[in-house]
């Protein structure tokens, strides 16, 4: 073995219960309900009586040490030591003891850290790896969501929406974020950019071509030199031939743009789980504070707030009033863009008189 | 700071608003912290990351790190612009697997710091899209101190690349009222039953277990996993009519039609005279509303189990597809049941490595041999709530109708039996 080199103890996922509240611990599976005392908070009851709190806040994501080790402090000074994170990388303190509540609140925004997100607030976005260290990224995720919830902090901070809203960002169209009621996603506008001198000695060329997903992609020789060429007519511009082959550009500058869906919901309550659904495109990946994104997604959450009743999300808002009066509404035009060809598009055509005037 | 710093015009117009801010975070490490390499790296990143906002293009790219006996575990990076931004040209990710659930103490949140603060940039994300912790930005050399250092207390490396990756389960049986199973039973059987899967990438291409306590699926596992275990019950729900009558009268009735017995997808639920609700037990399904709005009032039965569904997956490369159900409900009571699950992962697995092309998600291979081939391959019998709606084109052969439909009714008569 070279230095440092070490079996490792295959331990795999650490068992939670050593580092779980204790309250927690002891009424594990036995919870009653739930109560919302007020944004950021949430009082869970167990059968037997005992309750715990729970403080949620939004950070940075991309925590640095100091950070982190604010967020402890707090949670030794304040708090009874036993945090966790969301799936949206909130921070959540428990404590047992309900008066240590508004002390913690308090401390967490002195520190500049935002206690919400619960509810139907608009959550903490999530979001992918971008510029800061991704291999393939058409933009950044860090700024862009920074940028974001500077202009909708308020939204997250308390109840105003008809039902919780969750955003995403994907900085690629492989969008390994998951589906949001409101996704930014990259949607690349130009066939990528070869450098032939490189694809022979860099790419596995029957691999890139089989990763297409129209099969645009065939071998050629260019200069003499074995490569791959693009049907550009037939390119759908989703960069999936750049991971493999990085000679084969997809982001540029210019015409990398930004695009923006609607009705993505993972819940089976009410309806089945939905996917995201176009309604804007053609946004200027514009750093550093993408003020164009920002401005239409407001738009889209003032309007849904204006319209939507009670617990209706995103998607179920837009299936009771139609498309029609979406784009009505959020004044943002329908273009061809919007009709899907995809493999079972049909489906998502209008096979009936239904139709409101 | 022993250089002089990179100028970051962009990246600091990122440091006004109200939302905390990464790069103040990233100029602390830089200007504050006592150790030389961690302000040099953390100075070089901001000069790359300005250079990505001014260019608009990413400056990355990939390569093979692992550490002993392991191939996958590590996102590598290396910089494209090295010369300009010298001591952060390799900035790599270890990726490292949470507790299910996600619960630390501040001790062991402080224990790690301290051990990445040794070895790495001092940037950390709890919790990446897959569910790891990712540590972000090291040398190629340190990902082998930096992990040999966590393992001996207990953690380890999850998954990248074409394996079964880091699972994802929900704060469940810990805190919720509305948790039908032990989410973090099912999320540590499952995952530390394919340890090697998880270590040795030799799949077509990653695998992902999902486990939410409910139909809210707050991890998304539909959606986003190849394999999805969702809490659910089969008896009668539970209502507390006295709570529900409270509920009524404190909100009114045109409120509980509105928000409550209107919204019930298959018109399950109706509002009697004495503002007692009635529910059509037969026709729930199970979707949840109408307990997130009264959660003191209803809750799940209590014959609990878990809905398994497959083939979720993201865009590329077929597009997005969220999973089928597999498995209408399985008990996941004792430890029979938990190897009845560990069987059908393990079937479902081997039968995908077997015949998935490289680089197809199990979803996508089930979309191109059909489902009925799958359950075949994976030897399960096709059951109606697998499907929203039976065939509608006629183009198909028939020849062994009446086999099948002999099949069925012998089924019916062994659960008849068995029931």
């Amino acid at each position: 073995m070279l230095e440092g080199q070490r079996t490792p103890t295959e331990s795999g996922c650490p068992d939670g219960f050593q580092y779980m509240h204790p309250l927690m611990r002891k009424n594990y599976g036995n919870w009653a309900y739930h109560e919302d005392p007020r944004p950021g908070v949430l009082k869970h009851t167990a059968r037997g009586g005992e309750a715990i709190y729970t403080v949620r806040a939004g950070t940075q994501r991309i925590l640095d040490l100091f950070t982190l080790r604010k967020l402890c402090d707090i949670g030794d000074e304040y708090a009874e030591g036993y945090v966790r994170f969301t799936i949206r990388s909130n921070i959540e303190y428990m404590v047992a003891d309900g008066s240590k509540v508004e002390p913690l609140i308090a401390a967490l925004e002195k520190e500049g850290f935002v206690v919400g997100g619960t509810r139907n607030s608009v959550a903490m976005i999530s979001h992918t790896q971008g510029w800061l260290h991704c291999d393939i990224p058409g933009t950044d995720a860090s700024g862009v969501v920074k940028s974001m919830m500077d202009e909708l902090i308020d939204e997250f901070k308390n109840w105003n929406m008809p039902n919780r809203v969750h955003i995403t960002t994907a900085c690629c169209q492989i969008n390994c974020g998951g589906q949001g009621d409101i996704a930014i996603n990259i949607q690349h506008t130009k066939p990528p950019r070869i450098n032939h001198d490189l694809v022979a000695n860099i790419c596995e060329r029957p691999s890139v071509v089989a990763r297409c997903p129209v099969a645009a992609i065939r071998p050629a020789l260019v200069n003499g030199k074995p490569s791959l060429e693009v049907d550009e007519k037939k390119c759908i511009c989703c960069g999936a031939c750049y991971p493999p082959c990085t000679p084969m550009q997809i982001n540029d500058p210019e015409h990398t743009k930004l695009a923006i869906w609607v009705g993505g919901n993972h819940s089976n309550a009410r309806g089945k789980p939905t996917f995201q659904k176009l309604v804007a495109a053609g946004i200027p990946n514009n750093p550093p504070r993408w003020p164009e994104a920002t401005a239409i997604v407001k738009k889209i959450l003032q309007t849904y707030k204006d319209n939507a009743r009670d617990w209706e999300r995103l998607n179920d808002w837009i299936e009771r009033i139609g498309w029609p009066r979406f784009f009505e509404l959020t004044e943002l035009p329908f273009t061809k863009f919007h009709v899907d060809n995809w493999r079972g598009a049909r489906r998502s055509l209008n096979a009936s008189t239904h139709i409101r005037f | 700071m022993a250089k002089k710093a990179h100028v970051t015009p962009m990246l600091d117009e990122l440091e006004n608003g109200p939302w905390p801010s990464f790069i103040s975070g990233i100029k602390r490490l830089r200007d504050e912290h006592s150790d030389d390499r961690i302000n040099g790296v953390a100075n070089s990143l901001l000069g790359q990351l300005e250079h990505s906002y001014e260019t608009r293009k990413g400056y990355w790219k990939g390569g093979t790190i692992s550490v002993y006996g392991y191939g996958s575990g590590i996102i590598p990076r290396f910089s494209e612009v090295a010369q300009a931004f010298e001591e952060s040209k390799e900035f790599h990710t270890l990726r490292v697997q949470p507790p299910a659930g996600n619960y630390y103490t501040t001790d062991i949140l402080r224990q790690l710091g301290d051990s990445w603060e040794k070895y790495g940039s001092g940037l950390v994300t709890f919790h990446g899209q897959t569910g790891n912790i990712m540590f972000i930005g090291t040398s190629s050399e340190n990902t082998q101190y930096f992990f040999n250092e966590v393992n001996e207390y207990g953690w380890d490396l999850g998954g990248a690349g074409p394996c079964v990756r880091t699972g994802m389960s929900c704060v469940g049986s810990a805190r919720c009222e509305q948790s039908c199973i032990d989410e973090m039973r099912v999320h540590r059987t499952l995952l530390n039953n394919f340890t090697d899967d998880v270590h040795r990438p030799a799949l077509p291409y990653k695998f992902k277990f999902k486990v939410s306590g409910c139909g809210n699926d707050c991890m998304n596992s539909i959606e986003r996993s190849d394999f999805a275990i969702i809490g659910t019950w089969r008896d009668d729900m539970k209502v507390d009519q006295d709570a529900f009558k409270e509920y009524v009268a404190g909100k009114g009735r045109q409120h509980t039609i509105d928000n409550i017995i209107t919204r019930c997808p298959t018109n399950a639920l109706s509002l009697n005279d004495d503002d007692s609700l009635e529910v059509d037990n037969r026709n729930c399904v199970r979707c949840m509303h109408c307990l997130n709005v009264v959660p003191k009032a209803l809750s799940p039965g209590d014959d609990k189990g878990a809905t398994i569904l497959m083939g979720g997956k993201r865009t590329l490369k077929i597009g997005d597809l969220m999973g089928t159900v597999i498995a209408p409900f399985m008990k996941l009571d004792d430890d029979d049941d938990y190897e009845a699950l560990t069987e059908l992962a393990e079937e479902v697995i081997d039968y995908w490595a077997e015949n998935g092309l490289e680089h197809e998600r199990c979803g996508e291979m089930v979309e191109r041999i059909g489902l009925v081939n799958f359950l075949e391959g994976i030897g399960v019998e096709v059951d109606p709530n697998m499907i929203a709606e039976t065939r509608s084109s006629s183009y198909v052969r028939m020849d062994d109708w009446d086999i099948e439909a002999k099949k069925w009714f012998e089924r019916k008569a062994e659960q008849k039996k068995t029931s």
